[in-house]
């Protein structure tokens, strides 16, 4: 291999392994060592200085006592849990929310669609912690949507809304709908339009037609839509800790809470380590979706 | 799709983009209320704004988030392009699984869990923490979001340009930065910005990889948000609106202006 | 750059051996000419795919060297083995006697005009131009008068300030050829020049580049899958496939006497007609292809054993189609015919001969339609000379 090749490949190659990789195997190797109050809080360290014997000690103090933990207090597994429910149902809201606004899209005239889609990717490019911290002033006991709802008569108390679930699925919507709505539009954009006239033409109503054909055709959009949503809202620390409150328990909060607030490393590792094995299958399925669609527009 | 106007569109659109606009501009407008009740409005005043630029604890957060900022997003665009061009141009060679892997990880991966990772990492070494391990952490993720929209351009690159330069006498350093960087250059510039505008959003990893010696913007921002809604955060959150608001415009007109200048080029140059 | 024949552009039949007060172009059959390019048994592999098998050819300067095949049959994989993107899997090409394997494509005499052109977008036509010149050793200020003059032997002085995407595609491809000879090199290699351009406009373009490649004195080689375009522009063609030169000769003789029925079913329409044949001495041969039908009486150079199995190939033009049997000739057939297909200028009659085999017979249409002495279904006598025909071993 030439040397420009080699450094070409090798710089980016190098970087990744040194900040992305071997980072990994630090937490994994944490996850499996045991609390200790010390500086770093945890034993066994590796001490080559102490040569063969150093490594062995190493080895030898490695356990699963800390995934143990994880599955015999509550809290760990109820977080994983609540924080796949958080995720799935925020997903199909989104969707919900996200489809018509993509479809609708789709359906404009060229001179809109440019627009529109600014319209679409310009809060992507504005402050997420802004974004989410402008639903505090609406969500709030005296915010905006309780003002509004006491002074329409809609409802005669205010609607604890703040610091629950309810707030979190709301932020996560409003935070991630641009994912949902892109790849549903560039999915529908692309079909197309005299598939719809054919339907019809064929005998079916417009509602028939789309449930029989637009919507098939804009499955991978969904899909890829919606694992967008859900990878992220998965995983998510700023919404739920801003928006939830201390009830809403979800992994994210729980892992920050555990190494900044407890400075338990060892467990804070071992959350990251069941958190990456949760996200696995959602990434391989996404991947494969996307590798399916790749190979479907060649 | 063909197009056809319709209420129930009309009304997708006009719900779907108030849920998106109204809450930024219920912040803006209250940036400038006079009252501290976020929520009462008690007169127009700027005062808020006043207050903001005379408090030094912001002014030092927003320079740092600008330092690293623009420092990660300049180095994670070389990074980019070059593992970019490693992906799409690279060839074959070992552990390139192992590469694409380590470019599309980072972009599903939970930032909490970035974030742990790098903190450890820094920790194990006995890197000091400070400014420089933020733009370590913030260049190694937005790498990959470079890398990504640049491999997406370069896949599209008709390779017998560069074929082309070499053919005509160019070594192929001499093609890459005479040819390719040039044509691709728009796709480079628009992976500096991602980068650059995650940089300046990011909270969690900044907070893992920040250390007690630096603070950037969304870390202040945060803290300050953990006590509730203050007017002061509403003028920054409006003067941070408004200048994306003002570059993703500009920015549009412009590529539409370049776009209806193309198109006119290519329809006289038709008729000659 | 050689400019040795200062007479304006000759029309493309003087190239030809055909012509006739000048001397004959035909270095290929003069042992003593050293060609400018030679490939010995140069095999070109992708994993288990042979692109380039054992093949040995000559090439020689001033040629206008046409590689012409179906897709996939390797004559782009030939080019860009010459232009240095590919390498050699066995054997060695030379140039001007030298191995080209060590040298990079950079650093090579020969320049390539890209089948999608490859102008660089971000370059006015001028720039693009003098691209490889600044590359090259030529001193900084000559080469503003050498771009100056490859717009105007290209006809684009007006347009150096434009960006390819202001001009029209045939601008373009004059473009990248100005560009591609540029540096005079003493190669130009064409992949598929004038594959992007319309019909009308790919006929003009075809003398156009006849004409530059006279007046340059370079060597062209080109790749192209219409067999009209080759034969128009090529002084020699070398008919392609699967990775091997099936014939490698002048368009004349590609057409009139191919080595093979691959050859003659790829270049033109032909009829070709199944049989055995049995010799009759003074290498005339008859071919018997049907039952109950007289065998067809032909020529051929070389000796063929009795009862060979061989094809007939004959060009429906060299078939005349008559409502009468004709007097003295060699080869009379009655058939019926089927079809009609009237191009204008000619017609093509497609006629059933006895036992279901079709023949064609194309027709100049030097009289109006309406005088036509025959139409569908009319018994015809179609006839050709001994000599009309090519018999071709299978």
């Amino acid at each position: 291999m030439n040397p420009r090749r080699l450094f070409v490949i090798g710089l980016p190659y190098l970087w990744l392994l040194a900040l992305f990789l071997v980072p990994f195997f630090i937490v994994l190797k944490i996850a499996l060592s045991d609390t200790a109050v010390s500086i770093p809080p945890y034993t066994p360290v590796l001490d080559l200085a102490a040569g063969w014997q150093g490594v062995k000690d190493f080895w030898a103090g490695l356990d699963l006592e800390n995934f143990v933990f994880l599955t015999e207090d509550a809290l760990y597994w109820k977080a994983y849990l609540s924080s796949l429910q958080i995720a799935a149902i925020s997903t199909v809201i989104a969707l919900l929310v996200g489809y018509p606004i993509a479809y609708a899209m789709a359906q404009a005239s060229d001179e809109w669609r440019p627009t529109l889609m600014m319209l679409i990717i310009l809060p992507f490019w504005t402050s997420f912690l802004i974004r989410v911290y402008s639903w505090i002033g609406i969500l709030s006991n005296e915010g905006f949507l309780n003002q509004f709802l006491l002074w329409s008569g809609l409802s005669s108390t205010p609607l604890a809304i703040m610091n629950t679930t309810t707030a979190v699925y709301i932020g996560i919507v409003y935070t991630y709908l641009p994912f949902m709505v892109l790849p549903i539009y560039a999915a529908l954009e692309k079909m197309d339009g005299s598939l719809i006239e054919a339907a019809e033409d064929l005998g079916c109503s417009r509602i028939s037609a789309f449930w029989l054909v637009t919507l098939p055709l804009s499955r991978p959009g969904v899909i890829a839509g919606c694992f967008l949503v859900f990878i992220p809202a998965l995983g998510e620390f700023v919404i739920p800790s801003i928006l939830g409150g201390s009830r809403t328990l979800m992994i994210g909060k729980v892992l920050w809470e555990e190494f900044f607030s407890n400075r338990d490393w060892p467990v804070a590792s071992a959350v990251a380590v069941v958190l990456l094995l949760l996200l696995i299958v959602p990434i391989i399925l996404f991947q494969r979706n996307e590798q399916r669609q790749r190979e479907a527009d060649q | 799709m063909n197009r056809r106007f319709s209420w129930f569109n009309a009304t997708s659109l006009t719900l779907g983009f108030a849920f998106l606009y109204v809450p930024m501009l219920i912040l803006v407008i209250y940036s400038f209320n006079e009252s501290k009740l976020v929520t009462v409005w008690a007169g127009f005043s700027t005062k808020w704004y006043g207050e903001l630029l005379g408090n030094d604890a912001f002014l030092s957060a927003a320079w740092v988030t600008l330092k690293v900022a623009l420092m990660s997003s300049t180095l994670a665009a070389v990074l980019g392009t070059m593992a970019a061009h490693v992906l799409v141009r690279g060839g074959r060679f070992m552990g390139r699984t192992l590469f694409s892997g380590m470019i599309y990880a980072p972009l599903v991966m939970p930032e909490v869990i970035t974030g742990l990772s790098l903190l450890l990492l820094f920790i194990s070494i006995g890197l000091d923490r400070g400014i420089f391990t933020i733009v370590l952490a913030h260049t190694t993720f937005t790498m990959c979001y470079v890398s990504v929209v640049v491999s997406s351009r370069l896949v599209t690159f008709d390779k017998s340009l560069e074929e082309a330069a070499l053919d005509l006498g160019c070594t192929p350093l001499d093609a890459f930065f005479s040819v390719t960087l040039p044509i691709i250059a728009p796709a480079v510039i628009s992976g500096w910005l991602l980068a650059f505008t995650l940089s300046l959003d990011d909270l969690v990893i900044a907070s893992f990889a920040a250390g007690p010696s630096a603070t950037t913007l969304p870390m202040k921002i945060f803290s300050s948000v953990r006590l509730g809604v203050s007017p002061e955060i509403n003028a920054l959150s409006t003067i941070m609106i408004s200048i994306v608001t003002v570059g993703v415009i500009i920015t549009s007109l412009l590529s539409k202006r370049a776009v209806a200048r193309q198109r006119a080029d290519e329809q006289a140059a038709a008729r000659t | 750059m050689a400019q040795p024949d200062p007479t304006p552009a000759a029309k493309p039949e003087a190239v030809k051996p055909a012509g006739a007060d000048r001397p004959v172009f035909a270095p290929w059959n003069d042992p003593d000419a050293k060609p400018l390019i030679q490939f010995r048994n140069v095999t070109k592999k992708f994993g288990e795919f042979v692109a380039i098998d054992n093949l040995t050819v000559d090439i020689f300067r001033r040629e206008f060297f046409a590689l012409l095949g179906p897709s996939g049959c390797g004559k782009t994989t030939l080019m860009r083995m010459l232009a240095g993107f590919e390498t050699v899997s066995e054997g060695t090409i030379l140039l001007d006697g030298v191995d080209i394997a060590p040298i990079p494509p950079n650093k090579r005499a020969t320049n390539m005009m890209f089948q999608s052109y490859a102008l660089f977008p971000h370059l006015t036509v001028w720039d693009n131009i003098a691209f490889g010149l600044k590359r090259s050793d030529m001193p900084r200020d000559q080469i503003p008068a050498r771009v100056e003059e490859m717009l105007r032997l290209t006809r684009l002085e007006k347009f150096g300030k434009r960006k390819p995407h202001q001009i029209s595609g045939g601008q373009r491809q004059r473009v990248a050829l100005a560009r591609s000879l540029a540096k005079a090199p003493k190669l130009l290699l064409l992949d598929e020049p004038l594959g992007a351009l319309d019909k009308k406009l790919r006929q003009e373009t075809q003398f156009e580049l006849m004409d530059i490649q006279e007046k340059t004195g370079t060597t062209f080689v080109i790749v192209t899958h219409d067999q009209e375009e080759a034969m128009t522009v090529a002084s020699r063609v070398a008919v392609m496939d699967h990775g091997k030169m099936i014939q490698v000769d002048t368009p004349d003789r590609i057409y009139e006497t191919p080595n093979s029925v691959y050859v003659a079913d790829f270049i033109g329409d032909v009829n070709l007609v199944q049989g055995r044949a049995t010799a009759q001495g003074g290498g005339r041969y008859a071919i018997d292809w049907a039952e109950g039908q007289p065998p067809i009486h032909a020529t051929a150079t070389e000796g063929i054993a009795p009862g060979t199995a061989v094809h007939f190939a004959i060009r429906p033009e060299k078939v005349a189609i008559s409502a009468e049997p004709p007097e003295g000739r060699a080869n009379v057939v009655e058939g019926q015919i089927l079809d009609i297909a009237y191009l204008g200028n000619i017609s093509t009659y497609k006629v059933q001969l006895a036992g279901g085999r079709i023949m064609k017979s194309q027709v100049t249409n030097d009289r109006r339609l309406a005088r036509r002495s025959f139409t569908w279904d009319d018994r015809v006598w179609l006839s050709f000379t001994e000599t009309a025909g090519v018999v071709l071993l299978d």
